[in-house]
């Protein structure tokens, strides 16, 4: 599964993962491979993300969008 | 033909001149350097945003929920001209300027002719050419190029929304530079608000899609975003644009100084020796005169 996230500033993000939780405005959820095409709103929060190596990696964000598709994550991320 | 003096002394000044121009286009590539790489990262970013945006907006029925969609007559028009604060970039602002000029006067002119356009300056170079041509102007914002940053930008998007929501104006135009690279720009105009949902293809690509929480709350969250992206978008582009600009009338000039150098110091040294020479003319023939 690739993921990218980006700000208006610049990418922060971009890599194969495991796994990624996501805190959508419904509720934190959590992504993984082959997952249904999906578009949410987030709200403020944290995206974990669990990469290849089983490595952590945290992002404060306060909101955005994510776009699931074909194992292509893309999280539109606001933050300050 | 012109003394000695003269000619040395204009060989000083313009090579004075082509240093400050050198040092200014330094400046700009620096400045460029950095202002390049902020459009550059926010415009997948926005990409992105509009895609989704428009391709959920597109696949709802009622598009005319959200308050930015809703089309109206246009019968007052802002005009937000996006220029620099500073001079000495070539034609940038001025094409610009004329840009906007040509858009209200054929699109708007009813609305030109009663008085119903008025313009929302950013960069004292938009201001000053519009109120040449005798436009109103109603805001001006040169501060926000001091500090380019979305918390600023952001605040001004949001005014301008508000007034269209508000009524106070019915049709929003964003004119700016768009930067292609270091050496063109695109003069650019957009329509800002109402935004216009287009009926695409898109939208079947979309239709297996899990929304959260759902495709209405979806588009009402981004529809204000997207306009706020979309709006630092093209300041960061006239931003680019400008330096770009700048840098290569800075460079035509400096090139421009370094010819003019080389063609005054042939004329200086061909001044120099037409004076040798009559002078070696003057003594031989006083020293033959003398012999006789």
């Amino acid at each position: 599964m690739f993921l990218e996230i980006i700000t208006p500033e610049k990418k922060i993000y971009e890599g194969e993962v495991k796994r990624v939780r996501l805190p959508g405005s419904k509720g934190l959820f959590e992504m993984l491979k082959n997952h249904a095409p999906l578009i949410s709103t987030l709200r403020k929060g944290t995206i974990r993300v669990i990469d290849e190596n089983d490595r952590r990696h945290t992002f404060e964000v306060t909101g955005g969008v994510v776009e699931n598709k074909d194992n292509n994550v893309i999280v539109l991320a606001e933050s300050d | 033909m012109a003394g000695l003096k003269e000619i040395r002394t204009r060989i000083t000044s313009v090579k004075t001149t082509r240093q400050v121009t050198s040092a200014m286009k330094m400046v700009s590539a620096a400045k460029l350097k950095k202002a390049q790489d902020a459009i550059l990262q926010i415009r997948p970013y926005a990409d992105k945003l509009h895609q989704i945006l428009v391709s959920i907006g597109a696949s709802l029925e009622e598009v005319e929920s959200s308050v930015y969609t809703r089309q109206k007559e246009p019968d007052r028009v802002l005009v937000i001209l996006i220029s620099s604060n500073r001079g000495l970039c070539g034609g940038f602002n001025l094409n610009i300027a004329k840009k906007a000029m040509e858009l209200v006067h054929s699109k708007y002119s009813l609305q030109l002719r009663l008085g119903e356009v008025d313009f929302l300056c950013i960069g004292k170079q938009a201001e000053r050419q519009v109120k040449l041509r005798g436009m109103k102007v109603v805001e001006s914002h040169h501060e926000l190029f001091d500090h380019l940053d979305t918390a600023h930008v952001y605040q001004l998007a949001e005014n301008v929304m508000k007034m269209f929501v508000e009524n106070e104006y019915d049709r929003v135009e964003l004119v700016y530079n768009q930067f292609l690279n270091a050496a063109s720009q695109l003069n650019s105009t957009e329509q800002f608000l109402p935004v216009e949902m287009e009926n695409e293809e898109e939208t079947k690509q979309f239709r297996d899609y899990i929304f959260e929480p759902s495709k209405e709350y979806i588009v009402q969250e981004l529809i204000p975003q997207s306009l706020k992206i979309q709006f630092y978008k093209a300041l960061l582009d006239s931003h680019a644009a400008e330096h770009g600009a700048r840098m290569t009338a800075m460079h035509q000039a400096t090139d421009n100084a370094t010819e003019l150098i080389k063609d005054l110091t042939l004329q200086y040294n061909k001044v120099r020796q037409a004076s040798i020479t009559s002078e070696i003319l003057e003594i031989v023939s006083g020293a033959e005169a003398l012999k006789g």
